[in-house]
């Protein structure tokens, strides 16, 4: 039987989200447009009126939202209510460029547990669960997301943040954790330390875990799953959104069920910004709808998705979205060619590899180059050298055939390449230095 | 048959005597060695007197390893004695992938440890030609 948070809202037929969504967005969009004038700036640019939208078929209308508007607006720019009504800050790292930071009001973080709640309820999580949090505390919004919805099903957490992995290890097995939360890199790393502490997954009763904040593959959940013997769930979510949350996946593990009460989403054609039909792959664009801080409106994620509305067997009607096949912001262009680091994880999990590997791109002689480091496991090695080249050759030929570029295959030993507590550096762009 | 232990060498300095020293504080032998090196990597090859407590401590490095099987030949130590034993496997189309030798002080043979296409065919040709194998207890191999 399965069990949701709030079956009004998870099972509701599409016309009672469609009336909550029109009436939502409409109240939105104005409180936007008298509270921040950025966005009244925007929409008089583009000739757009609050009394121009009145349902979700006029959320086209909309000027598109970037990050570049988070930056430029830095800090405060974009919040909607006044600093005082204000009870959380949250900041997205520099990594990619300057930090940006967002808010939440006493009902937006309500709003974020009862979103985070559903992703849990529906990885089998009760009350009489043990949640084990090793998402980053702090601002980076995994940590105490998670936490969050944890608490509010009542659940017992731990909040053991990210680090220590032999002390998460001991800890798993002592409080006998039955859901783990973290990044997917992270959750193969903790398996490896269980597994080289002389245990294995019938020493921990996990029995689920719920992985986001970074991209992964099919492949790389199979392998996490046999590990730690879980199940595996997708959470999706953005800061700039509100965290994780924002879309979370069911035992179908086919996609992930858009919180649409509380955000709409969109495809569109990345390059020309038209909407696209369900079913057809594009940037994912979503629009907070009961954000009071922090409501931003068509954000373009970036990320690369495709949405469907088909029945799902889980019985929730949320539109489903797809695993993002990656974010644009990831995406290498090597020597004209469009290439995914998924597409690299797929094709090294498939040919009985580690999920521990590293992609270098160099330019020498404006001639890009793409080189793919992976550690090796007693399997694929071989005594002669014949059978060491085949095997590197064998899978620098199925990453030709995928990726459409050649590319040098590395092999490393264990622990060569450096692990992550939170989103794994899973690129190396020397390209970017030389620029 | 004797069992032969394989380490994967990532190209980086120092790891060839990470291996040795690791097997040297286990108390481990090292018999016979050999090196297998292309610009990407190498491959230690190695003849050791417990291989079981010698794979424990390189995993614990976190060496790759693996075991296979190779055959030791006892060769006539004089001139013309390999070459005999090579032309005939030779003219029996036994491949050899790769050998090296074993040094063994006080014995009128050299033995000589090879990884073949077709290890019963080689054996077939030793006892033809009244050559023999040598086996781990002889090499002091357990």
């Amino acid at each position: 039987m399965e069990r949701y948070y709030q079956p009004e809202i998870e099972t509701a037929p599409r016309e009672k989200i469609i009336a909550l969504q029109n009436e939502r967005l409409a109240a939105t969009v104005r409180r936007v447009y008298e509270n921040v004038p950025f966005y009244c700036n925007k929409m008089e640019q583009v000739g757009v009126t609050p009394d121009d939208i009145r349902t979700i078929d006029d959320l086209h209308k909309l000027p598109f939202s970037y990050k570049q508007d988070l930056r430029d607006t830095y800090p405060y720019g974009l919040f909607a209510v006044p600093l005082k009504d204000v009870v959380r800050l949250h900041a997205s790292s520099g990594t990619t460029g300057k930090q940006i930071v967002v808010g939440y009001t006493r009902n937006d973080l309500d709003v974020w547990d009862e979103c985070v709640a559903r992703a849990l309820t529906a990885a089998g999580c009760t009350d009489e669960d043990i949640v084990h949090v090793s998402y980053g505390y702090g601002l980076f919004t995994g940590g105490l997301g998670a936490d969050g919805g944890a608490k509010r099903i009542g659940a017992t957490t731990v909040p053991v943040s990210s680090g220590n992995t032999q002390r998460q290890v001991t800890i798993l097995k002592d409080f006998g954790s039955t859901i783990l939360c973290c990044t997917p890199s992270y959750a193969l790393h903790i398996a490896e330390v269980l597994y080289a502490s002389g245990y294995t997954k019938d020493d921990i009763k996990l029995k689920a875990g719920v992985f986001g904040a970074e991209p992964w593959t099919n492949e790389m959940r199979r392998k996490i799953e046999e590990m730690l013997g879980l199940t595996a769930y997708d959470i999706y979510g953005l800061t700039e959104i509100i965290g994780p949350g924002v879309a979370f996946e069911c035992k179908e593990q086919t996609g992930m069920h858009v919180n649409e009460d509380h955000f709409i989403v969109e495809v569109i054609d990345p390059d020309t910004g038209e909407v696209l039909p369900e079913g057809t792959q594009g940037e994912l664009v979503f629009t907070c709808i009961t954000k009071e801080a922090f409501p931003i409106l068509r954000y373009r994620t970036r990320d690369i998705g495709v949405i469907t509305r088909g029945k799902c067997s889980c019985g929730r009607t949320l539109v489903k979205m797809t695993k993002p096949r990656g974010r644009t912001d990831d995406m290498l262009i090597i020597r004209g060619v469009n290439v995914f680091p998924s597409q690299i994880e797929t094709v090294l999990l498939d040919k009985g590899y580690t999920a521990n590997y590293q992609i270098v791109v160099d330019r020498a002689n404006n001639f890009d180059s793409i080189e793919v480091q992976v550690e090796i496991s007693n399997e694929i090695f071989s005594d002669t050298v014949r059978g060491l080249a085949e095997r590197a050759k064998d899978l620098a030929a199925a990453l030709k055939t995928i990726l459409g570029v050649s590319a040098k295959v590395t092999l490393l030993e264990p622990n060569s390449i450096p692990r992550s507590e939170g989103k794994a550096v899973r690129v190396i762009d020397k390209r970017k230095l030389l620029d | 048959m004797v069992q032969q232990l394989s380490v994967f060498l990532q190209n980086k300095s120092g790891k060839i005597a990470a291996v040795v020293r690791a097997l040297s504080e286990s108390g481990v032998d090292i018999r016979a060695l050999s090196i297998a090196d292309t610009t990407d990597f190498g491959i230690l090859r190695m003849l050791v007197s417990d291989i079981s407590v010698a794979k424990a401590a390189l995993a614990e490095q976190n060496c790759i390893l693996s075991v296979n099987e190779v055959t030791v030949v006892a060769v006539p130590d004089e001139p013309g004695g390999l070459s005999r034993v090579l032309s005939l496997m030779a003219q029996a189309e036994v491949d050899i992938e790769y050998m090296y030798s074993l040094i063994e002080r006080g014995v009128d043979v050299a033995y000589m440890v090879f990884r073949v296409s077709d290890e019963a065919r080689l054996l077939e040709v030793l006892s033809k030609n009244a050559l023999e194998t040598v086996s781990p207890q002889k090499l002091g191999l357990k």
